[in-house]
Order: C-alpha cells, then sequence, then structure tokens
C-alpha cells in the first residue's frame, strides 16, 4: 500500500500551481463580477500544460494519466479560484478517447475545448437519465436522439458550455430510451450564458433543436455513468484545493490579529473552528484518493467514491468559507477581502455544477 | 497510489485465512450469561491466535512477537473480523502496555510480563486517568512515595479502567515528586492487581453496563524493581503509551464496528424509510464521514509502511466516528421508532454508550487544541501551570475555588 504522491504527480501539482500562479486569478475572480471580460482566458495555460489531452491515451495524442492525477490539477486551479474550463472538458475527452472519434487528436491537443453535457445516470428511485432544469427541483429527461439521427432537447447550467467548440451530449435514443452519446459540433448549439454570481465558473444553458451530431460508437451506459463521476470527483477536487486556501489565510489571520491582549487563534472558539476546516479537508482528501483509486482498480466503486467525494467537498467548502469570513470579521464579508469570492465558488460550484443533489440516488 | 496488497501480503492473508478457516469453530460465543466463562474463553482463544502468530504481529520475534509491519497488522485484524471471530482479548495490553513494557521496561520485565500477556494468560489493565487527571493527564495525583528498603507505597485512585475487574496487572502513573512541575515528578509503575490494598469498583454507564471501573489504592506496597522506565520519567513512558493508543484506535477504527454497511443495512430493511428522501440524504451523508474514515486510516497505514509516524491530527478520525456513530444512532431511533430504544437493541446499548466515547483518551475539545496548536501552529492557549511545582498549582487552584 502506498497512498503518498509519485515523484510524477508531486512534479504535475508544482508545475501546475506554478502555470496559474502567472494570472492574478483571485484578483480576476473579483474584477470579473462587474466586467465578465476582465476574466482571463485561462484554456492557452491549459493547452501548454497538456491538461486538454490529460486524460486521452497516448495513442490519440494525449499524457494517458489517470483520475487522480487530473484531480489535483483541479485542485490547483481550485486553490486560487482559476476558471480552467476543465470540468467541461476531461469527461468529454475520456469518452471521445474511449470511442477513437475523428476528433479526439484535435481536443487532446486543445485545439477543440469539448464540453461535457451532462444526464446524471439513473439510480433505484429515478429511472432516467436526467438533467438539470433551469428552474425548480423537477428533474427533466435528458435530450433525445430522433431515429433519423437528430437530436432534441435542452440541459441547464452546462459547466462550461459557454465558447466551446464540441459537446459531447448524453442522450436518449427516441425507440427505447437507451443512453447513447452524441457530438455535436459548436454551430448546431445554441448556449445561452447563465453564469451567475461566481464568474469563474461558467454556466450554460444548452439547446439542440433537431441537430445534427455524430453517435459515439461503443460508448454505453457504463461509459457515460464513469464520465458523469468523473465530474463529481473532478468539482470536489477544485473545492478541495479552495479549502486549503481558506484555511491557510484564515490560519495566518488568526495568528496576527489580537484582541483583548490575545492572538485571536488563542481563543479555543476560533481554533476549534479552524480544526473543523482540517478535519473535512482531511476527509475529504482522503475520498478522493478512493476516487483516485476506484476509478483505476475498482470501478464498480467509483459511483460511491465519487460522490462520497463531491459530498464532503462541498460540505468543506461550505464551512471552510464561512469560517473564513468569521475569522476576518467583518473585513471578511466585504470586497477588500477575498473570502467573498470563495465563498461564492462554494455557493455557485454547490448549486449550479452537475448534480445539484450531493448524493445521487 | 496503490491500495492493493503485494504478492508477498496476498500470500500472508492466504496463510492468515487458512488458520481461521480451520480454528474458527473453537472460537468463543458471547452468550450474554456468564460472564466470567466467557472471559475465560476469549483468553483461552487469545492464546491461539497466539500461538499461530496472530497477536502481537508487530512485537519483536525475540519476544514472541512476529517482528512484522503494521500492514500484517490490520490483515490480520481484517481477516478476523472477515472470520466473524473475536479479535485478542487483551486489546490494551497488547496493543499499548506490551509494546511500552518493550521500549521502556527492564530486561527483567519483559521476559516476566510480556509472554503472559501475549497468550492472555495475564490480562492488563491501563491506570492513567483520574477524577481530576483526564485530558489533563500531568496532573495525576496517585502518590507513590520511596521507602527506606527502596520498595514503594502507592495511594490515590484511577478510573475509566476498562478490564480491571479480571486483569493481573496495570501500568500506573503516579507522581513520585511534587515539589517540581507537574510533567516532570512522575514515574510509571507496574503494579499487581491482586496486591493488598487494591479495590476494584464498577462504573455504570448510560447503558446500566459497567464496562469501567474505578480502582482505589490504599497504601499499596509495590517492590523495589515495579518502576517502568526511569523514576521521574514517567511522562516519556506515558507518551509512548498515548502514542500506541491513537496506533491501536487508528488501525482498529474498522474494527469498532461502526461501519457504514451496518447502518445502510438497518435503513435498508425498512421498506418505507429506505425510499424516503430525507432518511436517504441523512444517511449518506454519515456514510460518507465514515467511509472518509476508512481512507484515513489506509492514509496513516501507507505513513507508516514508510516509516513515518502519524501526528495528531490521525486523532481527528477517532472525531468524524463518534459523530457519525452518533447521527446513524439518532437516525436509527427516529426511523425505528421506540423500539430501537428496547433494552436488548444493539441500537440502544450504541446510543448510550457513544456520548462517553466522545471524552474517551482526551476530550473533543482537548484534542481540537492540540491539533490547532500542533498542526495548525495556532497560538496555544494562556496556561497557568507552567514551570510551576505541582504542590504550588494544587495549592493554587485550592486556593482560587474557595475565594
Amino acid at each position: 500500500m502506498n497512498l503518498e504522491l509519485t515523484d510524477e504527480q508531486t512534479f504535475l501539482r508544482e508545475a501546475a500551481r506554478e502555470a496559474l500562479s502567472r494570472v492574478k486569478t483571485v484578483a480576476a475572480a473579483r474584477d470579473a463580477l462587474e466586467d465578465p471580460s476582465a476574466l482571463p482566458d485561462l484554456w492557452p495555460t491549459a493547452r501548454e500544460a497538456g491538461w486538454s489531452g490529460l486524460l486521452v491515451s497516448e495513442e490519440h495524442g494525449g499524457a494517458g494519466l489517470g483520475a487522480f492525477d487530473a484531480m489535483l490539477v483541479m485542485t490547483e486551479a481550485g486553490r486560487v479560484l482559476a476558471g480552467v474550463q476543465l470540468l467541461g472538458h476531461l469527461p468529454a475527452s475520456e469518452l471521445l478517447d474511449e470511442a477513437a472519434d475523428e476528433r479526439i487528436g484535435a481536443v487532446a491537443e486543445g485545439e477543440l475545448r469539448a464540453c461535457f453535457v451532462a444526464a446524471s445516470p439513473p439510480g433505484d428511485l429515478d429511472g432516467r437519465w436526467t438533467v438539470e432544469p433551469p428552474s425548480g427541483s423537477v428533474r427533466l429527461d435528458a435530450p433525445v436522439l430522433a431515429a433519423g439521427g437528430t437530436l432534441s432537447g435542452s440541459v441547464a447550467w452546462v459547466p462550461d458550455a459557454p465558447g466551446a467548440e464540441v459537446y459531447v451530449v448524453v442522450a436518449t435514443r427516441e425507440q427505447d430510451g437507451t443512453p447513447v452519446a452524441v457530438v455535436v459540433d459548436a454551430a448546431q448549439v445554441s448556449v445561452e450564458d447563465a453564469t451567475r454570481y461566481d464568474a469563474t465558473r461558467t454556466l450554460g444553458h444548452v439547446s439542440f433543436d433537431s441537430a445534427a451530431g455524430d453517435v459515439l460508437e461503443g460508448i454505453g451506459a457504463g461509459h457515460l455513468a464513469r464520465a458523469w463521476y468523473l465530474a463529481q470527483a473532478l468539482l470536489a477536487a477544485e473545492s478541495l484545493g479552495a479549502v486549503e486556501t481558506a484555511l491557510s489565510e484564515s490560519v495566518a489571520y488568526a495568528k496576527e490579529r489580537f484582541t483583548f491582549g490575545r492572538a485571536i487563534g488563542s481563543y479555543q472558539a476560533v481554533k476549534h473552528s479552524l480544526v473543523e476546516v482540517l478535519r473535512l479537508r482531511e476527509n475529504t482528501y482522503a475520498l478522493l484518493l478512493y476516487a483516485g483509486w476506484a476509478y483505476e482498480d475498482k470501478p464498480d466503486e467509483f459511483p460511491l467514491a465519487a460522490s462520497a467525494a463531491r459530498s464532503a467537498g462541498g460540505h468543506a467548502l461550505d464551512y471552510a468559507s464561512r469560517a473564513m469570513i468569521s475569522v476576518h470579521g467583518g473585513i471578511g464579508a466585504t470586497w477588500e477581502h477575498d473570502a467573498p469570492l470563495f465563498f461564492r465558488g462554494r455557493v455557485a460550484g454547490g448549486i449550479a455544477a452537475p448534480g445539484s443533489h450531493r448524493i445521487p440516488a | 497510489m496503490d491500495l492493493n496488497d503485494t504478492p508477498e501480503q496476498v500470500q500472508y492473508r492466504a496463510k492468515v485465512r487458512a488458520w481461521l478457516d480451520e480454528h474458527k469453530d473453537e472460537a468463543p460465543v458471547d452468550q450474554g450469561e456468564d460472564e466470567a466463562a466467557y472471559i475465560d474463553a476469549r483468553r483461552a482463544w487469545q492464546g491461539k491466535l497466539a500461538a499461530a502468530g496472530l497477536a502481537g504481529v508487530t512485537w519483536p520475534t525475540e519476544l514472541g512477537g512476529q517482528g512484522l509491519g503494521p500492514i500484517e497488522h490490520v490483515i490480520v485484524g481484517q481477516e478476523i473480523a472477515r472470520a466473524g471471530v473475536p479479535n485478542v482479548l487483551d486489546v490494551i495490553g497488547v496493543g499499548m502496555l506490551g509494546p511500552t513494557i518493550i521500549a521502556h521496561g527492564t530486561e527483567e520485565q519483559k521476559s516476566r510480563y510480556l509472554g503472559p500477556m501475549l497468550h492472555g494468560d495475564e490480562v492488563w489493565c491501563q491506570l492513567f486517568s483520574e477524577p481530576a487527571a483526564g485530558s489533563d493527564l500531568a496532573a495525576v495525583q496517585a502518590r507513590a512515595v520511596r521507602q527506606d528498603d527502596g520498595s514503594w507505597r502507592l495511594s490515590g485512585q484511577k478510573v475509566w479502567t476498562t478490564n480491571a475487574h479480571f486483569a493481573a496487572y496495570g501500568l500506573l502513573l503516579a507522581r513520585t515528586d511534587a515539589d517540581v512541575p507537574k510533567h516532570k515528578g512522575l514515574t510509571m509503575f507496574v503494579v499487581p492487581m491482586d496486591a493488598e490494598g487494591v479495590t476494584i469498583r464498577g462504573l455504570r454507564q448510560i447503558s446500566g453496563e459497567a464496562e469501567f471501573n474505578e480502582v482505589f489504592f490504599d497504601d499499596v506496597r509495590l517492590d523495589a524493581d515495579a518502576a517502568c522506565g526511569p523514576a521521574g520519567g514517567g511522562w516519556g513512558t506515558a507518551m509512548t503509551t498515548l502514542m500506541f493508543e491513537r496506533l491501536t484506535i487508528g488501525l482498529g477504527s474498522e474494527g469498532l464496528g461502526y461501519r457504514p454497511e451496518r447502518y445502510a443495512a438497518a435503513i435498508a430493511a425498512d421498506e418505507h424509510a429506505r425510499l424516503d428522501p430525507e432518511v436517504r440524504r441523512r444517511l449518506g451523508e454519515l456514510c460518507v464521514e465514515l467511509l472518509a474514515v476508512k481512507f484515513t486510516g489506509y492514509r496513516m497505514l501507507s505513513l507508516l509502511q514508510q516509516g513515518q509516524i502519524p501526528g495528531p491530527e490521525a486523532g481527528l478520525a477517532k472525531v468524524t466516528t463518534v459523530r457519525s456513530a452518533i447521527e446513524a444512532g439518532d437516525l436509527i431511533a427516529d426511523v425505528l421508532g421506540p423500539d430501537a430504544l428496547a433494552e436488548d437493541s444493539e441500537w440502544a446499548y450504541m446510543i448510550s454508550f457513544l456520548p462517553g466515547l466522545k471524552s474517551a483518551g482526551g476530550t473533543e475539545e482537548i484534542l481540537r487544541n492540540t491539533i490547532g496548536e500542533r498542526v495548525l501552529g495556532l497560538p496555544p492557549e494562556p496556561r497557568l501551570d507552567k514551570g510551576i511545582p505541582f504542590s504550588e498549582l494544587r495549592a493554587k487552584e485550592r486556593a482560587a475555588v474557595v475565594s
């Protein structure tokens, strides 16, 4: 048993940290709240670092790395609130790679940015492949692939949808309801920008009106479910990074801010709250290890592991971002500080990203 | 990243499993009637496990152990749980006190005590906590005074003593010098539990059962060679025990029985609750935490395998376990209703046991202080006991209560 990072993984993480440090992503997250054009385009950074092909096999021009490696990169992105658009791209790239689709080389290279348009896989309470509705909590049916090969339907709150070049859509076949992956080029897709509250999490409502698309051959329910749960694990990893920043900034402040003659970190109320952040951080990291291991060696457990990680990561960031605000006092609730950006990231990530039901049925 | 057994571990696991398959019918079954007979049977079973090399897996071979690593220890624990048979009776002795004697004891102590401990012939108990010294362990007041002939006289009270009523020996932390600061005047002793002046009394818990004891020492004579480790060096010796306590709890967390599958099965058995979204959400959230504990345990094992000792943050796994199990008890009581609280219900027992477990091994609050200070580097609580002789500190405390 060895759960420590390999030298390659340590290098990947350090390289990601270095690449993202060249852009002032946290400041941009604030500026973009007022002016969306202030959001830096990090796709060139992702391409240069090779993240666009991270999960693509070497024979198709990718790096052939594993899900846990992708989680390490997402953690670094979350640490600095960098919207790297990998949440949409990586699960899509995995499906295109599996099907050896003709676009895979360009997707691996990053020339084409892909977007995973996700439907939640069936569970024992809801037997349908469903998608997020634009409002309310009633789940909708996934887009439908007609017998003639055209795709119709819509999916709301799709991460990284605006501006993607190719969409990998989870649909069901009209004749028998079986799930199918359909690749649709941007020209055939209507995307309404639906970014809310967190400028770094670009979201879109995606619609298809008798759109022409290519069915990904050989992709079945198992592959689609795996891509869905991969997205959950990546989101959890992103949350972990944000939790780590929230914790380190809160700890640093608790050591230097004095009240009643003592550093506030010496008060149990503050100390115990920060230890709670650490506890939730440790749990999330442990579950990401589980997800990374299950993805490779225990595929049957990957849905459980990824869902558990997503739930833990969401809770952790919820608690950590609120603790960050509290520890900093009033200033933590203002734009003078970064804490509101982490809080906005938590709220938007929890509500609007794939699977607002944290524990899939 | 690799969670799988190596070929050697596969082989070792197969060997352990084969022995258990062959011998599991000899394991005792608790009928809940005659405790003394069951304890005897558990001791005999521990003897069989020890003879087969399934107890003291990490102990050195020259002291009767197997000289293997933490992974093999965990493999044995997993296989014993899988076989559905009890593990060693004296977890405290074999897991914590034996290793302390191995680290600090004299050659005579090692050769006299370790063999009978490992084989279950002599059960041990841990005599550390007192009514006024738990999380603040260095505040122990039990006094041992050296006599002219080199022997010691011991007086005081210990509490929360698991297994004391059938233990042959205890490892006891006593104050031997009250005129130095509190961490410095302590000494660890081996105490025969049948010595004159030792009184053991069961301490009934919420459930009504008495799993712990309080133990009174009234001028008990200890031989000159009863000290384990140097006189005045008891704090260091105690730290060794507490480190092994952390490891025993950390590596045995799956064996505590607070497993997600157990709670999921209880909910799944109820045809209405299993479909209720709110019940499922609550179950999901607590199971997520217990799954995290499982993999936190693997992280700890991985660290140990690389030769590192886990830090105090390992204690957070216990916090998570207790919190989640409390949630599980509440949920199951909500679902099953008053039946969950019936006299013979496993859930009533669990619900009654957990509030006390929260403070076992040190309160959650003190654990959070320790982790906040040692792991996060936060400034310490103001301390009023530093550098003050223990006798003076006690006098100040008494004066503060009076005024």
